[in-house]
């Protein structure tokens, strides 16, 4: 079947540069045919003239030449006229693209911010993009406070990409506002506030250089030290010591020769070398295995004791010890609270839980677990 | 002739004036044009028809001037003669030469257009058959080849490659008969008209020839650089539009533009060198040529004064000197193309020669009603043969059974489901199928035993009944609609536009992943194997569908015997046996219990997901 399919694509395909080939083998005698056929005429009118005495042989062979020259013009201008309205389309997207406004501005006086503790408070934030007909968000209201975490959890398509791209400014609130230590974060520059947040994105996206220069991306002027110890709390150090050149391994293009979870780790370490006072995960952990998942938690905990963190996960099990769990369904706030609340409460969470874990594990997780 | 024919359809370097850009060399030129011949060599007849037809046609139209300079000079004498009052024009004489003309133009033109339909249809019918090949090949090809390539690198094999190679066929033979043709038949022209006006604009040939070389080698290099810095400002856009949140986020725009400006800046450098090197080509050979022009004139003129040569001479003269340099440039271009089709023919022979996977075993077993037991003995693997990552593994699985693969990402889980297709053979030891040595089975039989249901769902542009369907090919519509409601899948079918006729586009992405995984499902319960291999992480899954495909699963597993890379601990404490992985390697195996109660890896990987955080 896959064959046949194959078969008939190649067929067609066949057919269609058959059709074009042999249109153009049709067109190139039929232009010299043309040119010659002027070049005849000519001398035939002209024989004519001569004859009257109107018109010298010399002014004849000076018109054949000009003839041809006016053939050899027209075919420049066909080829001209295809490729213009080409020139004509490419120089329109160009201008799309140039003319596109930038919606995310700077203030124009930035205010400065005293103290970076990097307390976020979202309040009745909306969020709607642009064009759509529904809110991606509606009023959303939470705090993440220094020191602890904050985890987000929901369906597909519930809006936990989009919230958490709200607070490094990649979208305006539609409605309400964002703070961080009580300052309105449209009042900042765009350049401190991102300089406070290590966001580790979904897909670990590394830059052509080596594992060093892509895990100094935030902060150049990091030590070794430093570095090592960032590599150490994202699990990476393990794999990048098994290789010889370890740190100045080189990283392709878009990273494509680590595997996706050395990717995951890698852009883990990457925000953690920058030291921010806030870090944002966004479903970071899901190309790692449950063991690796553990134990990068463990160590991250132990390390940003200051900082605010905030989680986006899809399993349970990557966010059940969080001091705050938010649930999002269809872009609304669906409970808020730790594992055993809302296990007690929250519908949407115990739906999620038990479909994740069995009974004897969600006991085991609410009983032995917790902390507390 | 051939006054036009190098604009149609060349695939230029991307920023034009590539004419004279260094061509792609094969690694072996002579071989590889050897394979060529032997490829289209059914073709030799026609072939060999094209080549003589390019030849007339060249010749006929070549004689054209010359003879047209008969009725000039006819015209001219008949001037002379009117004048002196001896007589007249002999219009009935001219006529008949132009008449001539006219037939003989006519003749090579048809000529010439039979030789390219001819050429077309040989050109596209090798193309066709190179594709043909280059498919059924690859479902010849053993596993691990796709594995050090990307989908990229092979795809650019069926469609790039065979297309210069299709194209510059065309062309080319052709080009080249007609190219030599013309050549020699203008030299003989103009050396019968006058062979002093023949030596003069010779001359002019050595000194083109001279300017010419000295541009191309001065605008080589800068080419070279441009298309160099093309490939960096790619990668860069590429890479930056990829990372762009990252950028960001982490404050880097600034730095990425003046990164993006510093090859920005090299690439415009060059470009321009290279552009305007190029560019100032064509003046130069412009008043190469007309210098050549005038001094064919002049002694044209002056041989015309002593009465050694007519007027219509020189016409037709300056019309054979105005074509002779065409030719040549033609010539050299058509070597390039001919070395950079060799460069395509040689990466697709490399493909077509590479090593094919044994198709039937030298006794082939025929296995019917397949139970399911799998039995693997003393299983050793290694991808390479001194590192293995199995050794001595045995395991009895019967009818029925579930197994479950378990392992941190990267162990090599996926190893296992490559042995049992046979993507990959086992270094000693025996897997068998009902007691009978996989080795032993044809591949296609073996595989047709087993069903598959992976995390990259596999749908094809088709509807969704055909998509089903595909598991058994002649299962009826009412098969494929059980077979849909098994899976789950026939409510989210039913509610979807033209419902199981509703067409899936090229990379199915009008439906959901979790739909599209239900709908792999139901291909593999209508398919039913005895024998399944399933993957089970639904990351990108919302729950409610994760839900509806695990049951799904579970039905399809009931009564099969049934190997899942395991992700969620449900199905692997109901697993029969499983399988921990490490590092490619099988470290434990077991039930889960007996696993936990040991205290190794298992319990370990087991445990770890409810430390505290």
């Amino acid at each position: 079947m896959e064959e046949e399919r194959f078969d008939k694509a190649n067929r067609d395909l066949m057919g269609t540069q058959l059709f074009t080939n042999r249109t153009m083998a049709f067109m190139f005698p039929g232009m010299m045919l043309v040119m010659y056929g002027v070049t005849l005429t000519i001398v035939w009118v002209s024989a004519h003239r001569i004859d009257e005495g109107t018109l010298q042989v010399g002014a004849m062979t000076a018109f054949i030449t000009y003839s041809m020259q006016i053939v050899i013009s027209f075919l420049m201008l066909t080829v001209m006229s295809v490729m213009l309205p080409r020139a004509g389309v490419a120089a329109d997207r160009i201008e799309e693209v140039l003319t596109t406004e930038t919606v995310i501005v700077d203030p124009e006086s930035p205010e400065k911010a005293g103290t970076h503790r990097g307390e976020i408070h979202f309040s009745g934030v909306s969020f709607r993009y642009p064009g759509a007909d529904t809110d991606a968000l509606e009023n959303i209201e939470f705090t993440a406070s220094p020191g602890k975490t904050t985890a987000i959890i929901g369906s597909t398509g519930c809006g936990k990409s989009t919230l958490i791209n709200l607070i490094p400014r990649f979208y305006d609130v539609t409605e309400g506002c964002i703070t961080i230590d009580g300052m309105d974060i449209r009042k900042m520059a765009k350049s401190e506030l991102r300089d406070m947040i290590g966001m580790v994105p979904q897909k670990g996206v590394l830059f052509s250089g080596t594992i060093g220069s892509n895990l100094r991306f935030g902060r150049p002027e990091a030590s070794d030290e430093e570095v090592r110890k960032a590599a150490e709390i994202a699990q990476a150090m393990e794999f990048i010591s098994s290789n010889e050149e370890g740190f100045d391994r080189s990283i392709s293009q878009g990273g494509s020769n680590v595997s996706g979870g050395q990717k995951q780790r890698l852009a883990i370490a990457r925000a953690i070398v920058k030291d921010p006072k806030i870090y944002i995960f966004d479903d970071s952990f899901s190309a790692l295995d449950m063991k690796t998942d553990a134990q990068l938690r463990k160590a991250l905990g132990a390390y940003v004791k200051n900082a605010a963190v905030i989680i986006v996960a899809q399993r349970i099990s990557t966010i059940m010890n969080a001091d705050q769990i938010i649930v999002l369904d269809e872009g609304r706030i669906a409970g808020i609270g730790t594992h055993k609340e809302l296990l007690e409460s929250c519908g949407t969470y115990q739906q999620i839980a038990s479909s994740q874990l069995s009974e004897s594990e969600l006991e085991k997780s609410t009983g032995g677990g917790s902390n507390e | 002739m051939s006054e036009n024919n190098q604009t149609p359809r060349r695939k230029g370097p991307p920023m034009g004036g590539g004419r004279f850009a260094p061509g792609e060399k094969p690694k072996n030129f002579k071989g590889t044009i050897r394979k060529l011949t032997g490829y289209i060599g059914i073709y030799k007849i026609p072939i060999i028809i094209v080549m003589v037809l390019a030849a007339v046609a060249t010749v006929f139209s070549v004689a054209g001037p010359k003879i047209m300079a008969k009725a000039t000079n006819a015209l001219f004498d008949g001037l002379m003669r009117k004048i002196a009052g001896t007589g007249g024009i002999d219009f009935g004489y001219i006529g008949k030469i132009l008449l001539f003309t006219l037939g003989l133009y006519i003749f090579s033109s048809v000529v010439s257009f039979l030789q390219g339909w001819i050429m077309a249809g040989i050109s596209q019918k090798i193309s066709f058959r190179m594709r043909k090949d280059i498919s059924e090949k690859i479902g010849r090809m053993p596993m691990k080849y796709f594995e050090s390539r990307t989908y990229g690198e092979v795809l650019s094999r069926i469609t790039n490659d065979v297309d210069t190679l299709g194209m510059t066929l065309n062309q080319s033979i052709t080009q080249i008969i007609t190219s030599v043709a013309t050549l020699i038949g203008i030299l003989v022209m103009m050396l019968s008209i006058s062979p002093l006006m023949t030596l003069i604009s010779l001359v002019i040939l050595p000194v083109s020839g001279a300017l010419l070389s000295l541009v191309i080698k001065k605008s080589q290099k800068h080419f070279r650089t441009q298309q160099e810095y093309l490939g960096h400002i790619n990668g860069q856009v590429e890479e930056s539009y990829g990372g762009h949140t990252v950028i960001q986020a982490f404050n880097k725009e600034e730095e990425t533009v003046d990164d993006f400006c510093r090859t920005n800046d090299i690439l415009y450098k060059s470009a321009w060198k290279s552009q305007f090197l190029s560019g100032i080509m064509m003046p130069v050979m412009t008043f190469v040529g007309n210098m050549g022009y005038a001094g064919v004139a002049i002694s044209g003129g002056m041989l015309a004064i002593k009465g050694v040569i007519g007027i219509g001479d020189i016409q037709a003269f300056i019309q054979y000197v105005k074509q002779f340099t065409q030719p040549i440039q033609q010539i050299a271009q058509v070597i390039n193309q001919v070395q950079s089709m060799a460069a395509a023919a040689e990466r697709v022979f490399e493909f077509l020669d590479e090593e094919e996977e044994e198709q039937e075993p030298s006794d082939p077993v025929q296995l019917d009603n397949v139970k399911g037991n799998v039995s693997f003995s003393h299983v050793s693997f290694g991808y390479v043969p001194d590192k293995i990552v199995i050794g001595d593994f045995s395991a009895e699985v019967s009818a029925g059974q579930k197994i479950a693969i378990v392992g941190p990402t990267g162990a090599g889980k996926t190893t296992m489901v490559k042995l049992l297709m046979r993507f990959y053979d086992v270094n000693s030891g025996t897997i068998s199928l009902d007691s009978t040595d996989i080795r032993r089975i044809p591949r296609r039989k073996l595989r047709e035993n087993f069903g598959m249901v992976l995390q990259d769902t596999w749908l094809f542009n088709g509807t969704i009944m055909e998509n089903i369907r595909y598991g058994r090919l002649d299962a009826t519509d009412e098969e494929v609609i059980a077979a849909a409601k098994a899976a789950h899948a026939h409510h989210f079918i039913k509610s979807l536009p033209n419902g199981y006729n509703m067409v899936l586009n090229e990379d199915a992405s009008n439906v959901s992943q979790g739909q599209k995984q239900l709908l792999t499902i139901a291909r593999a319960i209508l398919a039913d194997s005895k024998v399944m291999i399933l993957d089970e992480a639904t990351s990108s899954v919302d729950t409610r569908t994760e839900s509806l495909i695990q049951d799904a699963m579970d039905r399809l597993m009931s009564g099969r015997t049934s190997f899942i890379i395991a992700h969620r601990l449900s199905t692997i404490r109901n697993a029969d046996l499983i399988l921990v992985m490490r590092d490619g390697d099988i470290v434990e195996q077991g039930a889960h219990d007996e696993l936990l109660a040991r205290n190794g890896f298992y319990a370990q990987l087991y445990n770890s997901q409810f430390e505290s955080a």
